[in-house]
Formats: C-alpha cells, sequence, structure tokens
C-alpha cells in the first residue's frame, strides 16, 4: 500500500482528535484546531501545532476550497464536450494548498507555480469567469485566452508554466528582486514531486541559500508524477529534507489551517532566514492531465479512501461545523453561491467572444522595431505586430 | 501489460485525435472538427516479407521489439515507458524484456538524456524517450554539447553512436504552445547528431531500426498526430530503411515539393489540387533525414523541374526550408525559373487558439505553387 495512504489514517485520526469546540456553539467566532505534527528539518522550531482561527476565515476557506472543486469539475466537464482545447490539468484534492497559502501572504508578495495552476489562479485573484475563459481561449480569459491550462496569470502570480521545474529557478529569481527593493515580501515557488527529481531546482536551492533569498520553496506532493508514483521516481521522497542545506518543514496539505500555519511561520523565517522548503502532502484526484484516465497506476480504491478519509474540503466542513463556527445551512448557502457562479462563468466562458485573428501576431515582442511585420506561412502574409 | 493498456489510451485518442477545427468561430460545443490532411497507406516492400496491420505507434513498437531482441545491450527508458508510454509506443516491451531493460526515469529530461549518452559511451544502445519534443530543451545542452561533440572532440576515441532519442513531435489539432512544436532545425544545427523524421508506419520502422543502430547519435521525431491515424501493413521482420536518403513519393514535371513529417501528406495532397485546378505536374519529396540531408535527390528534382517549394510546420525563419532554399539557389542556380518558395509555420510562439491559422496547409501551399509557377 502506499504511504499516502499511511499518512490517510493516522491524518483521519488527527481531524478526530483536532475538533476542539462542541457542536452547538454556532455563535462562536473563533475555535482552535490541531495540526497533524509538522517534520523539521535543521530547524530548532517548527509552526504552531494549535492554531486558532476565526469564523470569517473557516467560511472563507471553505468557499475558497469550494469554487476550486466545482471550477475544476467544471472544466473536466468542459474538456470533455471538446470545449476546452489543448491540455487540461485539474487541482481537484490539493485545493488546502493554495487556499492555506494565500491566507497568510499578502497580494504584495509573489507565487509562481507549475502547470496545474487554477486553483492558483483563482486564490491569486482571477473570477472562476477569468479561469473558465481563459480554458475556452476567449477574450475573457485572463490571458486573453492565449495561454489556455497551463499559463495564467495576476499580479504578483508569475505563473502558470508548461516545463517541469522550470518555474522553481524564476521564483528564486523573483525572491532576489523583493530583496533587493527592500520590500517585505517573499516568494512562493511550486513544484511537484515529480518535479523534485529535474536539476535545475538545485541550482536554485543553491543560489537562494547563498544569497539567502526570501523564498518558499514548496514541493506540493500528490504522490505521482504523471503516471509513476514517488516512490518509483526519487531516491529519497522525504522531499522537504532535499533542499540539502535549506530548511525543511513537512505539512500536512490537506488541512488549510495546518497550511496556513506553515506558511505564516515559513514567511518569517525567510525573511530573517533565507530560503525553506515546505513539503506539503496531499493527492491528486484527477489524472495527470485530461487524457490521463488516473487509475491504471492507483487502484480506484485508493482514490476513494483518500475521498473519505483525507478530503481538505470534507474535513474542513467536519472541523468547522464541530466546532460550531459556521452551521449547516451556511454551508449549503454558501455552496448554491458557489454552483451559481460557475455555473454562470462557465455559460460565459462558452459564449464569450473569441480573440480577433490579429491578436496571432501580437505579444511577440514588446515595441518591435519600427515596420517591423510578423512572417505567417509564405513570404506573402506579413502581418502588423504590436 | 494487457491490463494497464487503458491507462493513456484515452490520452493517445485525445492527442492523436487527428482532429482538427474547421471552424474556430463556432461558439458551441458541437464545433466541427476534421483532420487537415488524409493518410494515404503506403504498400510494403517485397523484400521485407510478412506484413501487418499495424499503425505508426505499433510500427515503433515493432522497431524497439526487434531492436531489444537482436541486441542485448539496448534499454529502453523515459517517462512512464515502462506502462508503455503516453503514446504507447512501447506497450508489453517490460514485460518481454525485463524491467532492467525497460523502465520508467524521473521527470527529468537532462538526466534521461544524459544518461542515455553515458550508456551509449561504454557502447552499449541506449533508447531513450522525450515524452514530448516540446520538453527536449532542458536536455538541449547536452545533445549539443555532449552527444554532438563526443566523437569529434575525442579524435574518435569515444562516442556515444548507440544513442536514440525518440520523441513525439509536431501539431496534432490542439496541443497548443508546448504540445505542438515541430523541433528539427534546433538539431539541424549540431553537427554530429543525426535528425529524422518518418512520415508512416512502415518508414518509421525501418528508420528506428536504422537509427538505434547507427553509430551516430540520432534524435528520432515522432509527428505525434499518425500515432493512430496512420495505418500500414507493416512488414514485421527485421529491416532498415537508409538515413540521409531522401524519398521521391510523387513523381511529376513542374514543381518540386519538399517536406518532411506530417507535412508530407499535406503536399501529396496539394500536388493532387495542383494538377486537378492547375493542371500542374508537382513531385512531391519527402526529406525523411534533416541532418546530414541528401541533396542530390533534391537537386536532381529540382533541375528537371525548375521550380520549387519547400513546407514545414516549424517557423518559416531559420526553419530547415531555409537551409535546403539555400542550396537549391547555389546547387541550382541555371535551372530555377522562379524564387524558391517556403510555406511554414507563422514567425509566433505555436498558438493556443488559432492552430488553424498558423498551419501551412493545403490551400497555402496551393497558393505557394501558384505562385512559383506564375512568377
Amino acid at each position: 500500500m502506499l504511504s499516502s495512504l499511511r499518512i490517510g489514517r493516522s491524518l483521519a485520526n488527527s481531524w478526530i482528535t483536532g475538533v476542539i469546540q462542541g457542536a452547538h456553539l454556532s455563535t462562536a467566532s473563533e475555535a482552535s484546531h490541531t495540526v497533524m505534527p509538522y517534520k523539521l528539518h535543521l530547524l530548532e522550531n517548527g509552526p504552531n501545532t494549535e492554531v486558532t482561527y476565526t469564523r470569517e476565515e473557516a467560511l472563507k476557506f471553505y468557499k475558497q476550497m469550494r469554487m476550486i472543486r466545482v471550477m475544476e469539475t467544471t472544466a473536466g466537464n468542459l474538456y470533455k464536450s471538446k470545449i476546452i482545447r489543448g491540455f487540461c490539468h485539474l487541482y481537484s484534492g490539493q485545493e488546502a494548498v493554495a487556499v492555506g497559502m494565500e491566507a497568510a501572504i499578502t497580494p504584495q508578495d509573489s507565487v509562481i507555480t507549475a502547470y496545474r495552476a487554477h486553483g492558483w489562479t483563482y486564490v491569486r485573484g482571477i473570477s472562476v469567469h477569468g479561469v473558465l475563459a481563459e480554458l475556452t481561449g476567449r477574450k475573457t480569459g485572463c490571458a486573453n485566452g492565449k495561454g489556455g491550462s497551463m499559463h495564467m496569470y495576476s499580479p504578483n502570480f508569475f505563473g502558470g508554466n508548461g516545463i517541469v521545474g522550470a518555474q522553481v529557478p524564476l521564483g528564486a529569481g523573483i525572491a532576489f528582486a523583493h530583496k533587493y527593493q527592500e520590500q517585505d515580501n517573499v516568494c512562493i515557488a511550486l513544484y511537484g514531486d515529480g518535479a523534485a527529481n529535474q536539476g535545475q531546482l538545485y541550482e536554485a536551492f543553491n543560489m537562494a541559500k547563498l544569497w539567502d533569498l526570501p523564498c518558499i520553496f514548496v514541493c506540493e506532493n500528490n504522490g505521482f508524477g504523471m503516471g509513476t508514483s514517488a516512490e518509483r521516481a526519487a531516491a529519497s521522497t522525504t522531499y522537504y529534507k532535499r533542499g540539502d542545506y535549506v530548511p525543511g518543514l513537512w505539512v500536512d496539505g490537506m488541512d488549510v489551517l495546518a497550511v496556513k500555519e506553515a506558511t505564516r511561520f515559513a514567511k518569517d523565517f525567510v525573511l530573517k532566514n533565507g530560503p525553506i522548503l515546505i513539503e506539503a502532502a496531499t493527492y491528486r484526484y484527477h489524472g495527470h492531465s485530461m487524457s490521463d484516465p488516473g487509475t491504471s497506476y492507483r487502484t480506484r480504491e485508493e482514490i476513494q479512501e483518500v475521498r473519505q478519509t483525507r478530503d481538505p474540503i470534507g474535513k474542513f466542513k467536519e472541523v468547522i461545523i464541530n466546532a460550531g463556527l459556521v452551521t449547516n445551512e451556511e454551508i449549503k448557502k454558501l455552496e448554491d453561491e458557489v454552483k451559481k457562479e460557475v455555473g454562470e462563468a462557465a455559460e460565459l466562458a462558452k459564449t464569450d467572444p473569441e480573440l480577433p485573428l490579429n491578436e496571432l501576431y501580437t505579444h511577440i515582442y514588446v515595441d518591435p522595431p519600427k515596420d517591423m511585420k510578423v512572417r505567417g506561412c509564405d513570404d506573402s502574409i506579413w502581418s502588423d505586430t504590436r | 501489460m494487457a491490463t494497464k493498456m487503458g491507462l493513456f489510451r484515452i490520452a493517445a485518442n485525445q492527442l492523436a485525435c487527428l482532429l482538427k477545427q474547421t471552424s474556430l468561430r463556432g461558439t458551441t460545443a458541437s464545433s466541427t472538427r476534421c483532420m487537415h490532411f488524409n493518410y494515404v497507406p503506403e504498400t510494403p516492400s517485397q523484400d521485407h516479407g510478412e506484413t501487418a496491420r499495424m499503425n505508426f505507434f505499433q510500427s515503433i513498437t515493432s522497431a524497439m521489439d526487434i531492436a531489444m531482441a537482436s541486441d542485448p545491450s539496448a534499454v529502453l527508458f523515459g517517462e512512464d515507458v515502462a506502462f508503455g508510454g503516453v503514446f504507447r509506443c512501447s506497450v508489453g516491451l517490460k514485460d518481454k524484456y525485463g524491467a532492467e531493460r525497460v523502465f520508467n526515469s524521473p521527470l527529468s529530461e537532462q538526466g534521461i538524456v544524459a544518461f542515455g549518452i553515458g550508456i551509449a559511451l561504454t557502447g552499449s544502445t541506449a533508447i531513450a524517450e522525450i515524452q514530448f519534443a516540446d520538453y527536449i530543451f532542458p536536455a538541449f545542452d547536452q545533445l549539443r554539447s555532449e552527444a554532438a561533440m563526443y566523437r569529434y572532440r575525442s579524435g574518435d576515441l569515444y562516442d556515444c553512436g548507440k544513442l536514440t532519442v525518440r520523441a513525439p513531435c509536431s501539431a496534432v489539432g490542439h496541443g497548443a504552445l508546448y504540445h505542438s512544436q515541430s523541433v528539427e532545425s534546433f538539431f539541424a544545427h549540431c553537427s554530429g547528431l543525426k535528425v529524422v523524421m518518418p512520415r508512416g508506419p512502415i518508414q518509421a520502422k525501418g528508420l528506428l531500426l536504422a537509427c538505434i543502430r547507427d553509430n551516430n547519435p540520432c534524435i528520432f521525431l515522432e509527428p505525434k498526430v499518425l500515432y493512430r491515424s496512420a495505418i500500414e501493413e507493416v512488414p514485421v521482420g527485421d529491416y532498415e530503411l537508409p538515413l540521409s536518403q531522401a524519398d521521391v513519393i510523387v513523381e511529376g514535371t513542374d514543381v518540386t515539393l519538399i517536406g518532411w513529417g506530417t507535412q508530407v501528406h499535406v503536399l501529396r495532397e496539394t500536388a493532387a489540387l495542383a494538377q486537378q485546378k492547375l493542371n500542374v505536374s508537382c513531385e512531391v519529396i519527402d526529406l525523411v533525414s534533416i541532418l546530414p540531408w541528401d541533396v542530390e535527390t533534391v537537386t536532381k528534382s529540382v533541375e528537371k523541374t525548375g521550380r520549387v517549394m519547400i513546407s514545414h510546420e516549424a517557423p518559416i525563419t531559420m526553419g530547415f526550408g531555409a537551409e535546403v532554399a539555400a542550396t537549391i539557389q547555389r546547387e541550382c542556380f541555371l535551372s530555377l525559373e522562379a524564387p524558391v518558395e517556403r510555406v511554414c509555420g507563422h514567425d509566433t510562439p505555436f498558438p493556443h487558439v488559432f492552430e488553424a491559422f498558423y498551419m501551412p496547409d493545403k490551400w497555402r501551399c496551393l497558393e505557394g505553387i501558384k505562385k512559383v509557377v506564375s512568377y
């Protein structure tokens, strides 16, 4: 059995012991939650295992995670209907990572991630409509339909990168810029367990540590690099230790409150000490991309067990209801709002205008040389660019 | 392995779905799509014996099967290849030859190629798969700086000639920026490498076996749109086809059309259109090998026709067509009746939403022919 399931079982226990408040205090404004113990590498102290959070946070995190889940389900359906083209990688199962991290940083902090970017795009301020319309290649998409699934952006969210691991050294550069400009901001550079085996990560770790850059490297370990499990691809699957001289921290990536607290700790740490590496243990429900059914290299039972015992949304719902912060009715209302918003966004994404053809020739260079034309298929096609 | 067959079946179905939007204006779920070319199966040579019906990916599997069986030093590796690979090219080979010889690598393109170079340096045969040609660039340094130069810089003491890197390439209908590129011309700049792009199953099998056994590092680019759409009677036995030799696939007298990979099929259709609509007889040449390439077959044809059009999916500027054109103008200057015409991909990144407009399709190629005949 895969280690992810072992984590799953112990996590389930943690969730049970983590419920602090009684079930009837729906007027409570604050609660405390015990997270799974962090694992530390080259750190004397870690984040708090007791996390206090408010009713507003509970509602916000639940809504954001739910929004991502429904958005991704909708995206999957649009892809199957051939309305979304290109490649499409869904974030379902990993919502707590994006939502928890975003909750601990400010809009002035930077984030850069890989191609599983929809959830991050949403938490970084792009509407569901902006995400779905990008997927369907419409003008109203967050990159005007020119990027598609893997390439979405917002202020201080640098994408959305297609090449496995390529974004990580970029993250170090972004962190350097923050430091150089004397900003109290950090960069979160995310990658997957598959990308953890790419050489350029280790070049980035070295530079980040050498220059003490405020960079939080985050390995979203969802257990599989495409169709190969972490154990089959990595000599060491303790990803939080693989920065060697970069301090590391393992966090339960299915617990939004644990992720938030770990990120709060990490931001504070990197601003004082230089980089840190967080491994967020999570799980992806769908295949690697839409073309991978995701059931040949793992069992359906395994996926089902994770959904039942570790699901970041379902479990969080239990916690906040049991803590008396939120009622079932409020959850129901939120879910209806989410469903409505995503449904409306999906309709727009299907019917919004496409880009005019001249956009094929734009955004190749900024300020192109005077009178520059872009050559098309032959020497008779020379189009204006800008 | 049969139980694993489902793994990426849908993947390959969708990827190699062969379908292309004809109406990008369509705003409904049912936007019509069709292939941008028709595949015309070829007839196998009698010399190569018994045949079986195979599609392009099965012919690749067959080639690797024979290579593994006939060369105990041969190993096959890459991302997810032990499962059969995302395009199903290595289905069954792990079961047949064992996990020591057919294995998954981490997601590490530079590592995959460098590892392969190391294996080949010992004289063993390394068949490395890069999952998409678009992902080969992390390995570019290894291919350019190590693989291409090893023999030269060691005065022929060492080489990695037993390395073959396979990579699916070119447009597939909806691959967008990072699953569509044709990368051949990047490597055409690297003397010491061989670069090959087949057009169909029979040819792919013979050329892949030739690449694997050739004592030079080879990059074998497989047009992914053909994996399922191209089906032929492929010889089941062991045969090789010559590298660096172009094929004249349609004979003609008025215009020479030169392409490789998928584009050969577009040109074949364009030739038929030109005959039908313009009464122009086109000779279609599949260049097959990009490096080193067959100058003689090309110049012989151009000396006959006096007019030439080159077409490839990669962007026009510095695409390999530029080299072919330059060579033709030098070698055939006095035979040319018109400037060499090129109809290629745009000088833009491969677009997400504008693929149909980007492609050098048969209508654009037909316009190119009109230009060369009316010059």
